[in-house]
């Protein structure tokens, strides 16, 4: 038997996060390392666990493998429990047949039967591609005082971001009257984060007749917020005031880690209030060299620095030998730089070795055309032999 | 020899010699002393078990375990919250006629229904006072292979006067029986000291506690590898890798030094032999601008802002702007305060150095600031 739960999340964790290259071939995006000693999944399970959810359904498909060794059982976010806790539920096999999942609402769709066990009164839909932290409880109980059938969690963005994001358009009380993808001419400055909460009851009989719709490209932005607001279904856009970033592109990703060393960013990970949880990967503290020089970063277990390190984040095990310099950058866990190596605006994926005397990003100062300028990226894994270049905005995806 | 290490039963002394670190030892046992920026003294015994195979294994504790209970918990950070196995920890049995346990004898003897409940056929016996990434595999074999009674481990050495004042001192025949035995000898020099670990077989142990009992003995270094040395086959295995045995309180801060040294760091922290100890979430290390770190080790949790060298620095130990930390020993939530000077310091947990505050001390006796002091 299972125990009911008033509320049970689904976390979207089966995109193949195209955008991210290199550091997505063989990882699915949620499970991207970020912020020195977490990857990106561990802000909305911890948001989850936080919030006072704690049973949460996450929906993989692409490249799954590293994801369901890293939530495991859940334990590190404290969702190991008898009744829900973590589960990964990937697309499975049925008496009808099979089908990966073909959207995000058919991935919703699919897991029905999941989500029915707990015979909840509301599923909150999360992506696993952002950083923020947020109490959900509040936003459900805000979905509760407005009696909607669909909340969506909004920011004020700056009006020229607006044409980035998807708009929602409301009324005086936040009711959602309009919403338009990334438009041009924005009428609103409110974009959706990416996370709802419905009434199941509604949610359930939408999913079912979206998918009956063969025309339909079985996805939340796209079908079900659209069909419930034609139907006059109450739709309520909920403010959210906090941090929160999108890290779907490599230039978003490389400024939110920048964010977490930025005194004037808002997203503190050191409250004990608000613990953003992760797999701890069991080595010792770091040690800081004779030589070592680190400044404005952050550095987690396991690390051996003896280089320089400016505006970086150095997740666990990184090695920095001495002479390496590294400014304005991501080393990925396991990540090696060698001897007099220089590495500046650059992420460096997981146990990838940068060679001696490399030169790996440039300073967007040092780059004439404007446009020729970007973070470099070397992928997971790869071998940079020494004395070798990668210019700014490269992507490696093989040793060189 | 190929050795089934499912057939041992490991043991675990966290009390025993909790005097030799003076008031660090006042509210906790030893095994729970701690150690090297992230972990407790328990972590190294537990997690070499635990890497050598053995995958049963009682803690005996005997006073102040409250602190140690809570590092434990279900031990699943050992890999020791099993169905079959994992971890026991033994707190004393009393009863209406007996008092806490005098020493290790009546320690085993305390923990003999759990002891008895194990099918183990082998016991490896440990304290907490040795800093080390040892393989009990090697030596299991050894004394089965040699058909010793006891097999202590052993380092022969230089020690000072200072350090065999706590040590048990082994002579050998040169093939490694041992021919007698010193306790806590006022020698200096050349010699053969025991790093308080031990195998067994089982049944061998429990006829050996149980006859001691019966004959009022509490001693197993005295009344055991001394007055039976000649009678009983005891066999040492020497042991060369790195390790550091704590027996004062200035050793305890020459160990956590030395491993400030990434040699010395790489021979305790070994890839596939992880040390393991408890998780306590902390966010990454963050330095600030115009901090200044140099030959140290940073756990994570940590906010620097100021200068810190040559010392090792618990989870969550903050340093404030312009404070210099130089030699010192900073565990978990230290507070060192803005412009605050500390030389030589051994802080406990949870200890606030006001702002511009000194302290200077010496490498000979480096200042121990109690729990959640205020200086």
């Amino acid at each position: 038997m299972f125990n009911k739960k008033e509320c049970v999340a689904m976390l979207l964790a089966g995109g193949q996060g195209s955008r991210l290259y290199a550091l997505t071939q063989d990882v699915a995006k949620p499970a991207v390392p970020f912020g020195a000693k977490y990857r990106i999944i561990d802000f909305p399970l911890s948001n989850c666990i936080n919030s006072g959810i704690d049973t949460v359904g996450v929906l993989t498909q692409y490249q799954p493998l590293v994801l369901n060794e890293y939530i495991g059982n859940g334990q590190p976010w404290d969702l190991d429990r008898i009744h829900g806790g973590v589960h990964v539920l990937p697309p499975y096999q049925k008496a009808t047949g099979a089908d990966w999942y073909s959207g995000t609402a058919n991935a919703i769709y699919q897991n029905i039967g999941f989500i029915e066990r707990y015979d909840p009164e509301y599923v909150v839909v999360l992506s696993g591609d952002h950083i923020y932290k947020m109490d959900y409880n509040k936003m459900l109980e805000f979905h509760k005082a407005k009696n909607a059938a669909a909340t969506i969690a909004v920011l004020d963005v700056p009006k020229e971001e607006a044409s980035r994001f998807g708009i929602m358009i409301t009324d005086a009380d936040d009711n959602i009257i309009d919403f338009e993808e990334k438009p041009k001419n924005p009428r609103s400055t409110l974009a959706s984060m990416g996370i709802y909460i419905f009434t199941w009851s509604k949610l359930r009989a939408y999913l079912i007749a979206n998918e009956e719709d063969e025309s339909a490209s079985k996805d939340f932005g796209k079908n079900i917020i659209p069909d419930m607001r034609e139907a006059g279904e109450k739709l309520v856009a909920y403010r959210f005031d906090g941090y929160w970033k999108d890290v779907g592109t490599i230039d978003s990703l490389w400024e939110a880690n920048m964010d977490l060393i930025n005194p004037n960013i808002p997203i503190d990970l050191y409250d004990p209030s608000w613990k953003i949880y992760s797999r701890n990967p069991v080595l010792p503290p770091q040690s800081i060299g004779k030589n070592a020089e680190v400044q404005n970063s952050m550095v987690t277990e396991g690390c051996v620095i003896d280089g320089q390190v400016e505006f970086s984040m150095i997740s666990d095990g990184v090695i920095v030998e001495e002479g390496a310099v590294i400014y304005d950058s991501i080393l990925m866990p396991g990540a090696v730089v060698k001897k007099g190596a220089k590495v500046e605006y650059a992420i460096v994926g997981e146990n990838s070795v940068i060679g001696e005397n490399c030169k790996i990003g440039e300073r967007p100062e040092n780059v004439e055309d404007k446009d020729s300028w970007g973070v470099a990226v070397v992928g997971h894994n790869i071998s940079v032999s020494d004395g070798a270049v990668v210019a700014p905005k490269a992507i490696i995806y093989e040793n060189m | 020899m190929e050795v089934n290490m499912g057939n041992v039963l490991g043991l675990v002394f966290a009390n025993m010699h909790d005097t030799t670190l003076g008031d660090m030892t006042k509210n906790r046992t030893m095994g729970s002393v701690m150690f090297g920026g992230r972990y407790r003294l328990i972590d190294f015994p537990l997690s070499n078990m635990v890497n050598s195979g053995i995958s049963e294994v009682g803690v005996i504790t005997k006073s102040n375990y409250q602190s140690l209970l809570d590092h434990l918990g279900s031990a699943r950070e050992w890999d020791l919250a099993r169905k079959k196995g994992g971890l026991y920890i033994l707190p004393p049995f009393g009863n209406v006629e007996s008092t806490l346990y005098r020493g290790r004898i009546e320690a085993i003897y305390g923990a003999m229904s759990f002891i008895s409940h194990s099918s183990a056929k082998y016991v490896v016996m440990t304290d907490c006072d040795v800093i080390t990434n040892i393989d009990y595999k090697p030596i299991v074999a050894r004394h089965i292979e040699s058909g010793a009674d006891i097999t202590v481990v052993t380092h022969t050495g230089v020690y000072s006067s200072d350090e065999l004042k706590t040590a048990t001192v082994l002579n050998t025949d040169g093939e490694g029986n041992v021919t007698s035995v010193l306790i806590q000898p006022e020698l200096s020099g050349s010699c053969t000291a025991s790093l308080n670990m031990f195998v067994m077989s089982m049944e061998f142990m429990k006829d050996l506690v149980k006859d001691a009992i019966a004959r009022g003995l509490v001693s197993f270094e005295k009344n055991i590898l001394q007055e039976r040395c000649s009678e009983l086959k005891i066999k040492t295995y020497e042991y060369a890798n790195y390790f550091r045995k704590l027996n004062s309180p200035s050793s305890y801060f020459a160990a956590n030094m030395d491993i400030l040294d990434p040699a010395n760091a790489r021979k305790l922290f070994v890839p596939k032999r992880s040390i393991y100890t408890k998780v306590s979430d902390n966010a990454p290390a963050k330095y600030d601008l115009n901090c200044i770190v140099k030959n140290s080790l940073v756990a994570d949790g940590c906010i620097i802002e100021g200068e810190v060298e040559n010392s090792v620095l618990f989870r969550g130990v903050k340093v404030g702007k312009g404070a210099k930390v130089k030699n010192c020993i900073l565990m978990q939530g230290t507070v060192v305060g803005d412009g605050a000077q500390l030389n030589y310091i051994v802080t406990d947990k949870n200890v606030t150095v006001t702002d511009k505050h000194i302290l200077t001390s010496s490498p000979e006796y480096p200042m121990y600031v109690a729990k959640g002091a205020t200086v």
